[in-house]
């Protein structure tokens, strides 16, 4: 995983709730089999009107999406945080994300960082009155600054070290193998298996 | 201090807990299929890892599978590639894999339990994230990415936060000709799609004891519709007599010690639960969405809500969105709101039970013209079921089209799409812009709802269908 300390950026303001994975990618995008080459898929159906905010050519190249609540809710799908970092973003704000998202997001790098919905709605007037507005989003200091704002965040210690460090979960759980075989070995008898011995 | 069941289950699975760090959890059941696993098999294949436990790992194909002319080949090549990466990747690791046209296929939440792999006191775990279907059973379910699909095909673990726990205590009796699928609609218009988020949800009270299994697995399979990662409900014997006998069951001895354990997995009297939410079952009737996410449903008897009638600016803008996007005005009621479309099928409800009671509904009666019905069962095994029940033939005598097993048109996959501006009444999950097909517009509904609203073209309950047998005269 690219490591993630501070990121500053332009950003797209997104004044929508509820933004499920289906429109971050819609499912026919997720017949590929790579990691890559989602870009185009991202938030396929609203980009085809031309006045969507991602489409409007003042928003090119930025790399913050800040989103109303309940972002990323629905399917699964790593899919659509791959698609969001195939497009540039680095960071998504919202005031609360869906779960298995926001878990996909911290596994890749694309930092999501909850904040009040009053500094979303900050953010929102600031970028959306100047496009150039600059974020940062700084996960050493936990905090994210605009003009005229700064705002702490949360995140939980062990995941911020591991985005901190670019780390790989599974190296970092083979690290704890014995502890695994020791499971195994109580586990009881009556579990099922898929595969007859 | 006593604790939940959701508790229980997880201490159980604790490989490892140390400060400062997520708890790693041992992971009992590894549901495959093709959409979410080729980016982990990849990884695995690139640092020279293995699968740690194929004993307890198992693959279908589900998501893309066609559901006419299985014998042929697939025709989408770009499907096509995406089964055969999962058929490769299976044989190269030496996963057992139920492939399209074998008997055991199916959408993976169906096949699980079906086999009795799924059981109580079980962590299971799968790309996709109705795989909190599971949790019917008493065990800890839920959806993963595909980054955790290959930590748990490496490692047979996952390090998981501890999540807290709602429950969701269930009053009273249903009403006649209210379903699992009203019940857990209505929960979630309550609580909100993000209403669960961080939580597990546990239902409870009387109205769940009195479930059958296949209900049961409906209500769980729709928790991560309310945010939450997982739903589960405490097994009784209800859930052991579904068990006995399937093919991974345990047997004798095994039973036995199985069920000891099965039953100490309930929440201890004293308890206690980071939020609770009361529902008296008996006030519900049945539950249709009208909106763009599984939250904004009303009772069938309602009128469509009027945007401006919201105090909360941002479900004020969702709701106005969601009606532009739905082609609905408010105030209009939704009995006159017509579909073209009707499909019955899915992981929530696509099993037996639900086959049963659409066709009970449709059963000498035909689908209205200008309308298409599509029912799909929620595996092979379930299509047999219903064929040898005779299900198939009371789907075709009314009009409907009866297809194979497969994810289908609960998300367009496949061939199974709504077309732009096509209005569906549908037995699954998502109601969800373009979910059903690009432009497709999707009311969630029961099975019943689903056969009703078939016959008569529009949103309607069974009870709509006998009224209006009352008023048309015999032999018009």
């Amino acid at each position: 995983m690219e490591a993630f300390t501070t990121h500053t950026g332009r950003a797209v303001p997104l004044r929508r709730s509820n933004v499920d994975t289906d429109q971050i990618i819609p499912a026919h995008w997720l017949k590929k089999v790579t990691r890559d080459g989602f870009e185009d898929g991202l938030f396929e159906a609203w980009r085809k009107d031309p006045e969507f905010v991602l489409n409007r050519p003042e928003r090119a190249g930025a790399t913050v999406l800040v989103a109303g609540p309940d972002f990323g809710t629905g399917s699964s799908r790593e899919h659509a945080v791959w698609a969001l970092q195939n497009y540039g973003f680095k960071a998504v704000i919202s005031s609360r994300f869906a779960d298995i998202f926001r878990g996909n997001s911290l596994k890749n790098g694309l930092l999501t960082v909850v904040l009040d919905q009053k500094i979303v709605d900050a953010l929102w007037e600031l970028t959306e009155a100047d496009p150039t507005a600059e974020i940062t989003v700084d996960l050493e200091a936990r905090e994210v600054r605009a003009e005229g704002l700064n705002a702490p965040f949360e995140l939980d210690e062990n995941a911020r070290w591991r985005l901190l460090n670019g780390l790989d979960d599974i190296s970092l759980t083979l690290r704890n193998e014995a502890d695994i075989a020791a499971y195994e070995a109580k586990r009881p008898s009556f579990k099922p298996r898929t595969l007859t011995a | 201090m006593g604790r939940t069941l959701a508790e229980k289950v997880w201490d159980d699975h604790v490989v490892r807990r140390a400060e400062g760090e997520p708890d790693l959890l041992f992971i009992d059941l590894h549901l495959l299929h093709e959409v979410t696993s080729p980016q982990a098999f990849d990884g695995l294949r690139k640092n020279g890892r293995r699968v740690r436990r194929l004993d307890l790992t198992i693959a279908t194909e589900d998501h893309n599978t066609p559901t006419l002319d299985i014998d042929k080949p697939i025709a989408d090549p770009v499907s096509r590639v995406q089964l055969e990466t999962l058929r490769k990747n299976c044989a190269e690791f030496g996963v057992r894999l139920h492939p399209l046209g074998d008997v055991e296929q199916g959408v993976v939440h169906v096949v699980g339990p079906q086999l009795g792999l799924t059981q109580p006191g079980m962590t299971v775990v799968c790309g996709d994230s109705h795989t909190s279907t599971h949790g019917a059973f008493g065990g800890l379910a839920f959806g993963i990415g595909t980054s955790q699909v290959e930590h748990v095909l490496a490692t047979q673990t996952l390090p998981m936060a501890r999540p807290k726990t709602m429950a969701i205590t269930v009053d009273g009796e249903l009403p006649e000709g209210v379903t699992a699928k009203d019940l857990i609609l209505a929960i979630i218009a309550k609580i909100g799609t993000g209403g669960g988020q961080g939580y597990v949800l546990e239902y409870r009270g009387e109205a769940i004891e009195k479930l059958s299994m296949e209900a049961r697995m409906t209500i769980c399979n729709m928790s991560i519709e309310a945010g939450a990662r997982a739903g589960m409900i405490a097994p009784d014997e209800t859930t052991f007599a579904y068990l006995e006998g399937r093919p991974h069951a345990p047997k004798g001895e095994d039973w036995d010690a199985a069920v000891a354990y099965w039953k100490t997995l309930r929440s201890d009297d004293d308890a206690e639960f980071d939020a609770e939410v009361v529902i008296d079952a008996s006030e519900l009737s049945p539950f249709v969405t009208w909106g763009t996410n599984p939250g904004q449903g009303a009772p069938l008897s309602a009128s469509v809500p009027d945007p401006a009638s919201y105090e909360d600016a941002s479900e004020r803008l969702a709701a106005e969105k969601a009606l532009e996007y739905m082609g609905l005005e408010a105030g209009q009621t939704l009995r006159s709101i017509n579909v073209d479309t009707v499909f019955v099928g899915s992981c929530t409800n696509g099993r037996i039970e639900d086959l049963r009671a659409a066709a009970d509904v449709i059963k000498g009666r035909k689908v209205a013209d200008g309308v298409r019905m599509l029912v799909v069962p929620g595996s092979a095994r379930v299509g047999l079921q219903a064929v040898s029940e005779g299900l198939d033939v009371v789907f075709k005598e009314a009009g409907a089209e009866w297809r194979h097993a497969g994810c289908s048109m609960c998300l367009g996959m496949n061939p199974d799409q709504l077309a732009p501006g096509e209005r569906s009444a549908s037995t699954s999950n998502r109601n969800f812009e373009g979910r059903q097909g690009k432009g497709g517009r999707t009311h969630l509904v029961s099975p019943q709802v689903a056969a009703a609203t078939a016959v008569l073209g529009h949103l309607a309950s069974p009870a709509d269908l006998a009224a209006a047998d009352d008023r048309t005269p015999a032999g018009v």
